[in-house]
């Protein structure tokens, strides 16, 4: 319990972001290990959000962290402010539904006895009872409704919580006058009920939502946050990239992404763009050149002084162009809402009518305002406010088992309709990340392997550490090497045996990315680098033009990368394609009345995500693409599209049928209500039949992502 | 039906004893993390 403590004044407290963790070793480890540096005063991790919260001394900072949960073998990135205050969407609704339930199951007892026969004084004290514990219940429990139904009709529009509220409300009414005058019916139970089943419904589909934020917060964090700042007095500084200034030399090493844009003042590496513009080829730069915040050392260190930083980036530029284009996304109106807008006027109306009915057959106000109140009751739309929320929740779930995260609560609905998809090619179709060729690995012999992952294992280089994945994947276990040495742009050298091996940039400059295995006395070995499809990408896209799904590549490279993508692919491709020129197609294409998947992982797609009916990005796209999605799949494999594709649909064929059912059900109920013959058991009965028909056949979508 | 002077106070106060319980667990933080909580379990306390 000392973790749950409250910080001592002098104590900071920093969140870090900890991915890879998946299980109790990991966590007794980084708990421990945290919990050995003199500095830090806590570590308690939670693995649900994969974060580490470390309540430290101000003398160490994030960085300090990072770097020790990366010698204990963990990749962590510090979170970043505005991502702090992670608000939970479940959170709020449990005290609502925690009291809703309590207050159901105490008036059903009550109700029960009633309906069972309990008559005279011994009813009028179990209504009164019911009151006492409805009444507030309600108050408290129905807020979330009432609030969003409040905020609708202060638009002068409608949406689900609308019925539902009247509903609610009248109810509450009407059964606290009946007590009053020592009535023969109270609904508190059915007020009650109605509310414990919506909210049941509301919170497993904020819960799905939560789940699905935290693994893409996991993801995120890839732009640089701060850099190494080189002071006059020559000593290095780590800084956030909010305080770095233009004039500030910061020191960029391989592996690292600027945190500003500036000039490279000494050394030249290569540097990976692709996130910002979608060029696969790396680009060489020197001293004197220009470099971007965001983009990817490759190479070597380097010096680079700031010339823009923070907004006056050509990051935050694309940013900015992004935010502009996500307004058309909140028009959106969703499929609930729609049924609502329909439903709505015509139960109020049917409503009044049989009070009308009534009056002109010539019972009395008081009869006719009754079975007026009866009929708002038994269509007050139980099932139907269920009919969306588990639906999706049962599919977001089964598509999350599949690697597909669904982070907003519209996406499958605006998935579902999608005739259009248009793809990017770095990072989307391709994996984005230069690949060992597998026939150059095949063609390395056992010793040569296990010598070539010993080296690359020594070094954070981004071909070195696929080299490393790619041999540990074939099952090679590395060789025993001494004294390691990595020398910054050249490779890494050891000994083995006694003879000198290296894994180092290739002699000469060829035309791609390589690596050369050297062992003494031997000829060097080339393993040739390059970006490769992602698995299933054919089969994927033969799905989705099943699916009548037209596909085509829209990438930011230069036109013959994109030409070579497209002959393997089978599409048709747009090369050269600037941000603004991506978010303008999307923008025709809807206008001719298409229905666009935009399907991108770059900052250069971030606004044609955002202006698109629906978005996906993959798990390692760039903060921004992650942002700007609606969904992200995690796997590598293509395949996530159709799937996620036919899971929307599915869900949207169950949620039709859910609404057919719900309405279905209540042209049963409603003539007897009409006829004035509905008494609390009858309506809490069909409430409850209705609402578990709903949840069933949601529940034929648990393999919806098949 | 004198008994139910008695039942029904205390069938109230059971039900509200569980609300009370559950509305400290959720300001408590023990809903923060079930994953890790469930996790937990497996790790031996041999310091």
């Amino acid at each position: 319990m000392t973790a749950l403590r409250k910080p001592e004044p002098a104590r900071e407290r920093t969140v870090l972001a900890v991915p890879s963790m998946r299980c109790a070793g990991c966590m007794s480890k980084i708990e421990r290990g945290l919990a050995e540096l003199s500095a830090v005063a806590s570590a308690r991790v939670n693995l649900s959000a994969r974060v580490v919260t470390v309540d430290h001394d101000p003398s160490i900072g994030a960085h300090d962290l990072e770097h020790a949960l990366a010698t204990l073998g963990y990749e962590a990135q510090a979170r970043r402010d505005e991502l702090a205050p992670r608000l939970s969407a479940a959170r709020p609704l449990l005290p609502a539904l925690a009291v809703a339930g309590f207050a159901t199951m105490n008036v059903m007892l009550l109700s029960v006895s009633v309906w069972s026969g309990a008559e005279g004084s011994t009813r009028e004290l179990f209504h009164w009872i019911s009151a006492a514990i409805g009444i507030p219940a309600i108050a408290f429990a129905g807020r979330p409704f009432f609030k969003s139904a409040w905020r609708a009709l202060r638009r002068a529009s409608t949406n689900m919580d609308v019925p539902i509220s009247i509903g609610v409300l009248v109810t509450t009414a009407l059964s606290f006058y009946e007590t009053a005058r020592g009535g023969e019916h109270a609904w508190f139970d059915g007020a009650l009920m109605l509310l414990t089943f919506l909210l049941i419904g509301r919170v497993l589909d904020a819960m799905m939502r939560d789940r699905a934020r935290s693994g893409v917060d996991a993801l995120l964090g890839q732009a640089a946050r701060g850099a190494m700042v080189v002071g006059a007095d020559g000593k290095l500084a780590w800084l956030e990239a909010a305080q770095l200034a233009p004039g500030m030399v910061m020191r960029v090493a391989a592996g690292e992404r600027l945190a500003a844009d500036g000039a490279i003042i000494s050394g030249h590496s290569r540097f990976d763009q692709s996130l910002l513009t979608g060029e696969s080829a790396p680009i060489s730069l020197h001293e004197g050149e220009k470099a971007l915040a965001g983009t990817l050392n490759l190479d070597a260190p380097v010096d680079v002084r700031v010339s823009h930083a923070g907004h006056d980036t050509t990051l935050a530029e694309i940013v900015r162009l992004m935010e502009a284009s996500t307004q058309n996304r909140s028009r959106y109106v969703r499929i609930a809402d729609r049924a609502a807008r329909l439903y709505a006027p015509v139960v109020h109306t049917l409503a009044a009518l049989t009070v009308v009915g009534w009056l002109i057959a010539g019972a009395g106000l008081y009869q006719a305002l009754v079975t007026g109140v009866a009929v708002l009751i038994i269509t007050c739309p139980c099932a139907l406010g269920l009919a969306v929320p588990v639906a999706q929740v049962v599919a977001s779930g089964s598509l999350m088992r599949a690697g597909i995260m669904v982070k907003d609560g519209s996406a499958l609905e605006r998935l579902a309709p999608v005739d259009r998809a248009l793809l990017d090619k770095t990072g989307t179709l391709t994996l984005g990340r230069p690949q060992p060729d597998t026939a150059a690995l095949a063609s390395l012999d056992g010793r040569d392997a296990q010598v070539a992952l010993a080296l690359a294992s020594h070094s954070r280089h981004p071909l070195a550490r696929a080299l490393a994945n790619a041999l540990a994947r074939r099952g090679v276990s590395p060789a025993k090497v001494e004294n390691v040495r990595e020398k910054p742009g050249e490779g890494v050298f050891a000994d083995w045996r006694g003879l000198h091996v290296a894994l180092r940039r290739p002699d000469g400059a060829s035309g791609g990315i390589a690596a050369s295995l050297h062992i003494e006395g031997e000829p060097a070995r080339l393993i040739p680098f390059s970006d490769r499809l992602r698995p299933d990408a054919k089969a994927a896209l033969a799905q989705l033009s099943r699916l009548g799904i037209e596909c085509s590549i829209l990438s930011g490279d230069r036109s013959e990368a994109v030409a070579e993508i497209a002959r393997q692919t089978g599409l048709t491709a747009q090369g050269n394609a600037r941000p603004q020129d991506k978010q303008a197609l999307v923008g025709t294409l809807r206008a001719s009345g298409r229905k666009v998947l935009v399907v991108g992982d770059g900052l250069n797609d971030g606004p044609a995500l955002a202006a698109a009916d629906a978005s996906m990005a993959p798990g390692s796209a760039s903060d921004v693409g992650l942002q700007a999605s609606d969904l992200v799949f995690v796997h590598d494999s293509l395949l996530a599209l159709p799937r996620a594709v036919r899971g929307a649909r599915r869900t949207m064929a169950v949620v039709r049928q859910n609404f057919a059912l719900a309405i279905g059900y209540n042209m049963l109920a409603v003539p007897l209500a009409i006829a004035g013959v509905v008494t609390p058991m009858v309506a809490a009965i069909a409430m409850s039949t209705s609402s578990l028909i709903v949840v069933g056949n949601s529940l034929r979508l648990a393999r919806a992502a098949r | 039906m004198t008994v139910l002077l008695f039942l029904i106070p205390a069938a109230l106060a059971i039900g509200g004893l569980g609300l009370a319980a559950f509305f400290w667990a959720l300001r408590n933080g023990q809903f923060e993390d079930p994953e890790g909580n469930a996790a937990r379990i497996l790790i031996e306390d041999d310091e």
